[in-house]
């Protein structure tokens, strides 16, 4: 198993050689990974009959709790044959739609490393492993939809649908932690058993909402839908993947998945059934706006994606039978369209419906097999498809609550969408041939192997109802569901609501298609669709972000350094200073001092030379005051009988003295350039942070040292270290390696100097 | 004594010694320069290895006892931290051979890479706040020198700021030092352990551990005392500022996780929530000034900022789950910040600009160099199963047992705005079709480029990649180092015996 979800990374990293290697053969030689895969995950049926769950386990991090360990059920298999089964006839279609294309090498790469990744995703029974493998079809889907990456439109349409699924994908990490920390496991196995703490955890609301977060933002509900359709500006093998088997049905996934744990509440019915059923009826009513066949389609799939939450939020055992089955026809019928749509580009050189016609002579094969997708597409019978509308219409009526807006919303949907999949079945095809950008003619046979075994698929599986109920999807909705269900499908019901409301919606789609044009111009006139949309939300979050960001620096990053000096010392005034007055209040921590007349002298001096020295208006004056306040450090230490550093402060500060004086004979005049006000605040600033320092120095005086190490030093400095003086053996024989430390940096300081002075670019340059 | 514990000390000093006697022919210095990293790199991973298998390694300079002398100290996370200085010394030595000037080389570069070396693993070894103050002391020299080594001007204004910034944070860390000894009577870790705790007014001890904070917190970058970094780091040369990223801010994030471990943890509840403040307020306004910015090292430079704000996240949460984030955050953004740099060098030397609207073009000419690019910026940016995606599951599992909800909104938006950053690199560099008012300019400068150049700068990068893989892919070691070093950090007392023995 293990094997079988990674091998798709292993090729992803030889598929551009592989491709090099074989030329035109790439395509079908390369598909017989995912077609073994298919059959790999064929052979799993029967150990999943009767809704079993098998549970391998790989460790990988397990001091993390993650591990990969992946569940094979039903909802798990049906979802791996999808990806690899649609996978395998989209990598031979790529060969074809992508013949020559430069990027043919890397463009395998990415779509197995992205297969990979879905597979992990609906494979993964530790949840955070689950998020590795989501977070992975984000990147490898933006890499895919950015194929065309010189255009500018398809870097932004990659970039808006990582961003969305991206910060979908952060809430549901959030999410998922705390669903582990509510079931207390990462393992799906054991989470979905413990659907009744989940459900009673103090938390799960907004546990849920992070999860739909994700979910929804994935599987593109309302209001983050638009994403998908801009989706588009990837190649179309890339779309008609994504939208059947892939990437947007990884929410879906996980809704369904997590439905025995999380579902059956209040917040999952209305959250889960409302979005759901909005975002069916957006998509259909988008879709009949498009004259594009691929937005068309892009639309139709966010309908599908309304329904099948909607259904999940239902959780009745008929919406989770109705799900399922229209998960599956939607694949089928979705892929094959998709790759009809492709064909039609392909070949015709538009994408647009209205400059197409006629081409039923030209692309036989094309035509018979859009009829039948289509029809699956509409829900007519005998497809598959329409089994699944049906299921779907028995769910909506009978659901809990909400059952009026969703059957609503459902026939309203439908009757666009049977108009959808007329316009596109018969469109193109009939009437006049049109004058096209390139000459049509029938699309290779890399190219329609995929739609024509889809949509006989459709066909065989509407008319033999048991065939797909015995071989997934029983299981499949036992694992949804909790517990198994018994339920056969079939075409024909006797006469029902379902089939009187599917009734309408057909004759009442066939209305509409017939009038479509009048339809279109209708929809040309409500524009505030594209100012008001969900888009421009999003378009303003990223303006205000960049806005922001800029706001931001300009303040804080401003490039001056006085501006840095004062926020660095309020801040250390803010924290330290805060801290102290919050600890002692008003008391005075620090008892009397006895101060000599002497010392009192020079801290005077000290004083005075601090406050004359930031008056002074030359710098030479201000040079030599600096001087006058180490000239009084100094005579402290003689005070406190250190000779020894007394002689080298004084030392230090000739120097400087003499060293600055030489290096302001060579500067420009001096310039006050500081206003009043500034200074003031200067002055202020200084005051408070050496009044803090002050009064620290001054409460840590009072602090009793019980034995301080220079006891120590004191009784070793003559015997241990040979030296009379205690100052000289701490320097170099105590804390030698301080002293070495400060050599060094003087050598340093050193090199820099020399370097700063030789070597000058602007010279060079001159 | 343990002379491992010295050893990466030791070598930089001497290599960087025996580069200043050789300072006229720069072929020695270039050999030095690889031979005494790697040195330093097999002394680390040893000190590493044996303070894995056989605890603290102490080791007393002049054999002066602790508390009296200064003592050498690796703990895990020292050990930890010295591996991946040495890394990334290493890396940088090789990247220096193809892209550091003939002239900057002839004006102590390599010396100069060596010492900062050595001031950082003093840093990250000794187990004695003044000696502390020492190392940071050396290589804030060595930085500054490295930083105006070419002379342009703007290395000149950046090297301005971030000197008088960071002598701001010394002299704090002196005084503080200074009041410490003064309430203690102690300068050695170990001792102030005991002595601090046995200070009556605990309240100073806090005011005493704010100063700390500050002087630190300008060290790593934290808000609102970060702006030396974005100031300066885009102005030196690419391997320098790459080695500046990946360890300068991390020495100041090393002595808060030290001395806010080991140290002041009397008063968490009010020093770690003030923290945690601190490293919210870090990654946002980090995450937002990298927004704002168009070029590549100043995008890189701001997004240090902003990840500097996890590690403090980690070690703010302060439960044992959150600091083994903290240190598996340190590890994994050393490695990728230095790599971006890198790459980034690679993007000039082939495109003659940083400028992101200057340049465009590289995924269509060198697929492999987008892939290189690729796994740092998406690790930085948190996707797994790279390394950064670890470092922050930690910390937001660890948060989220906290309940700590604020914090963790911040860290997974700063996440999605990282990647943005990120991406904002990819599609101008990688993605776009290079400008036609630039494409003569980078047809020279991809033109100039020798092979051997080249193949000199995707060594340590393709290296620094396979690193960040393995710490993601292969994370479970990783969480096991990262978790033991934790666990000393929970128990000071291990720390006091192995320095203090059982005299205590």
């Amino acid at each position: 198993m293990l094997l079988a979800v990674l091998s798709g990374f292993i090729l992803a990293a030889c598929a551009p050689w592989l491709t090099r290697l074989l030329g035109d053969r790439a395509g079908w030689v390369l598909a017989l990974l995912p077609a073994a895969l298919f059959v790999y995950f064929l052979s799993w049926i029967p150990l999943t009959a009767g809704g079993a769950a098998e549970v391998v386990h790989y460790s990988w991090i397990p001091g993390l709790d993650i591990n990969l360990s992946f569940l094979v059920d039903g909802l798990s298999l049906l979802f791996a044959l999808l990806i690899s089964g649609i996978g395998t006839f989209i990598i031979i279609y790529s060969g074809g739609y992508l013949h020559g294309h430069e990027y043919l090498p890397r463009f395998y790469g990415i779509m197995f490393a992205f297969m990979a990744a879905m597979l992990g995703v609906v494979l993964s029974n530790n949840i955070i492993s689950l998020f590795v493998f989501w977070e992975l079809t984000s990147i490898t889907s933006y890499l895919l939809i950015g194929f065309n990456h010189e255009d500018k439109q398809a870097r932004w349409c990659a970039l808006q649908g990582l961003f969305v699924t991206v910060a979908g994908g952060l809430a549901l990490l959030a999410g998922l932690i705390m669903l582990a920390g509510a079931g207390g496991s990462f393992e799906l196995s054991e989470l979905l058993n413990s659907g009744d703490v989940l459900r009673d955890y103090p938390l799960y609301t907004g546990m849920l909402i992070l999860i739909l977060f994700g979910t929804f933002t994935k599987s593109a509900q309302v209001p983050f839908h638009f994403w998908l359709p801009n989706a588009m500006a990837a190649p179309t093998p890339v779309s008609a993947y994504l939208h059947s088997a892939t990437m947007v049905k990884a929410g879906i996934y996980l809704m369904a998945r997590l439905n025995p744990g999380l579902g059956g509440t209040d917040q999952w019915l209305y959250t889960l059934g409302l979005f759901g059923a909005v975002t069916m009826f957006t998509g259909s009513f988008m879709a009949l706006r498009s004259t594009d066949v691929k937005a068309m389609l892009a639309y139709s799939t966010i309908m599908a994606l309304g329904t099948l939450t909607m259904l999940i939020g239902i959780g009745t055992e008929a919406a989770i039978i109705a799900a399922l089955a229209f998960l599956l026809a939607h694949a089928l019928y979705k892929a094959a369209l998709f790759m009809l749509a492709g064909g039609l580009d392909h070949e015709t050189g538009t994408k647009n419906i209205l400059n197409m016609g006629g081409l039923r002579r030209l692309m036989p094969v094309s035509f018979i097999t859009a009829c039948v997708a289509a029809l699956s597409l509409a829900g007519l019978p005998p497809l598959f498809g329409f089994i699944a509308k049906e299921l779907m219409f028995e769910a909506t009526l009978h659901a809990p609550a909400i059952a009026t807006v969703t059957t609503v919303l459902a026939v309203i949907s439908a009757i666009m969408i049977m108009a959808v999949a007329a316009l596109f079945a018969l469109r193109p095809y009939t009437g006049k041939l049109k004058e096209t950008p390139k000459q049509p003619h029938e699309a290779p046979p890399s190219m329609l192997a995929g739609p024509v075994v889809l949509a006989a698929l459709s066909l065989v599986f509407g008319v033999a109802g048991f065939l797909p109920v015995q071989g997934i999807l029983h299981s499949a909705v036992a694992a949804v569901h909790g517990s198994p269900l018994e339920f056969k499908l079939y075409l024909w019901h006797g006469v029902n609501t379902p089939l009187l409301l599917s009734l309408l919606a057909v004759v009442t789609g066939l209305l509409v298609f017939a009038g479509w044009d009048r339809v279109l111009a209708v929809y040309r006139r409500l524009t505030f669709i594209d100012r008001f949309g969900p888009e421009r939300g999003y378009e303003r979050v990223m303006a205000a972000l960049v806005w922001v960001a800029e706001w931001q620096t300009r303040v804080l990053q401003n490039g001056y350094m006085r501006n840095y000096l004062i926020t660095i010392l309020l801040t250390a005034v803010a924290l330290a200073g805060g801290t102290f007055f919050i600890y002692t209040g008003n008391t005075v921590p620090f008892g009397t001092v006895d101060i000599t007349f002497y010392e009192a002298v020079i801290a005077a001096l000290i004083i005075a030379g601090a406050i004359v020295v930031s008056l002074m208006q030359s710098r030479l004056g201000a040079v030599a005051t600096v001087g006058m306040v180490g000239f009084g450090v100094a005579l402290i230490y003689v005070l406190f009988s250190a000779p020894d550093l007394a002689i080298t402060q004084i030392m230090v500060e000739t120097l400087t003295v003499i060293l600055l004086v030489l290096v302001l004979y060579r500067l420009p005049r001096f310039l006050n350039l500081s206003s009043t006000a500034a200074r003031i605040r200067d002055a202020l600033v200084a005051l408070l942070f050496g009044g803090m320092m002050t009064v620290l120095i001054l409460a840590v005086l009072d602090v009793e040292v019980v034995a301080p190490i220079s006891d120590q030093l004191v009784a070793w400095s003559y015997d241990e270290g040979h030296g009379r003086n205690i100052v000289n053996v701490i320097l170099v024989d105590f804390r030698a390696l301080d002293t070495l430390g400060e050599i060094f940096v003087v050598g340093l300081a050193a090199i820099g100097v020399y370097a700063m002075i030789r070597l000058r670019a602007e010279d060079k340059r001159s | 004594m343990n002379p491992d514990v010295a050893l990466p000390v030791l070598i930089p000093f001497i290599a960087g010694a025996l580069s200043l006697v050789f300072y006229r022919s720069l072929s020695v210095q270039r050999w030095i320069g690889i031979l005494g990293t790697g040195a330093l790199l097999v002394a680390s991973i040893y000190l590493l290895y044996m303070t894995y298998t056989q605890g603290i390694r102490v080791m007393a300079m002049g054999e002066w006892a602790a508390p009296f002398g200064i003592v050498l100290v690796a703990d895990l996370l020292g050990a930890i931290m010295t591996v991946l200085a040495a890394i990334l010394g290493f890396a940088v030595a090789v990247y220096s051979l193809a892209t550091i000037s003939r002239d900057n080389i002839a004006y102590g570069h390599f010396p100069l890479i060596h010492l900062l070396l050595a001031g950082v693993c003093g840093a990250f070894l000794t187990g004695d706040i003044f000696n502390l103050y020492v190392w940071v002391e050396v290589l804030l020299v060595s930085s500054f020198a490295l930083l105006i080594l070419g002379g342009e001007r703007a290395q000149m204004e950046g090297a301005i700021k971030y000197v008088t910034l960071n002598l701001l944070s010394s002299i704090l860390l002196l005084v503080a030092v200074g009041l410490t000894y003064g309430m203690t009577g102690t300068l050695n870790m170990a001792d102030l352990v005991g002595k601090l705790a046995a200070v009556e007014n605990q309240g100073l001890v806090t005011v005493i551990a704010m100063l700390f904070l500050v002087s630190f917190g300008i060290k790593s970058a934290a808000f609102p005392l970060f702006f030396w970094l974005p100031a300066s780091y885009h102005t030196p040369p690419v391997a320098v500022s790459a080695l500046f990223a990946g360890l300068l801010t991390k020495v100041g994030v090393y002595a808060l996780f030290r001395f806010f471990t080991l140290l002041f943890d009397h008063d968490v509840g009010y020093t770690h929530e003030i923290l945690l403040w601190m490293a919210g307020f870090t990654m946002i306004t980090g995450v937002l000034g990298a927004a704002a910015q168009y070029e590549i090292r100043r995008i890189l430079s701001f997004h240090i900022v902003s990840q500097i704000g996890y590690m403090i996240m980690g070690l703010a949460l302060f439960t044992p789950l959150a600091l083994i984030g903290g240190v598996f955050y340190i590890m994994h953004h050393i490695i990728v910040k230095a790599n971006l740099f890198l790459v980034g060098g690679v993007v000039y030397f082939l495109r003659g600009s940083y400028d992101l609207k200057q340049i465009g073009g590289l995924w269509r000419e060198k697929p492999w160099l987008g892939l290189l690019f690729l796994v740092p910026a998406l690790s930085l940016a948190g996707v797994p199963p790279l390394s950064g995606f670890f470092g922050k599951f930690i910390i937001i599992r660890a948060g989220i047992e906290q309940q700590s909800w604020g914090i963790v909104a911040v860290a997974l938006v700063v996440g999605l705005l990282t990647l943005y950053s990120m991406i904002k690199i990819w599609a101008e560099a990688f993605w776009k079709a290079q400008p036609e008012a630039h494409a003569e300019r980078a047809a020279q400068f991809t033109a100039a480029l020798p092979t051997r150049s080249l193949v000199l700068m995707l060594m340590p990068i393709s290296a620094l990649a396979l690193l960040t893989l393995f710490i993601g892919i292969g994370a479970q070691p990783v969480y096991e180092l990262a978790s033991a070093a934790a666990e000393q950090m929970q128990n000071p007392q291990i720390y006091v015996q192995a320095v203090l023995g059982d005299s205590q």
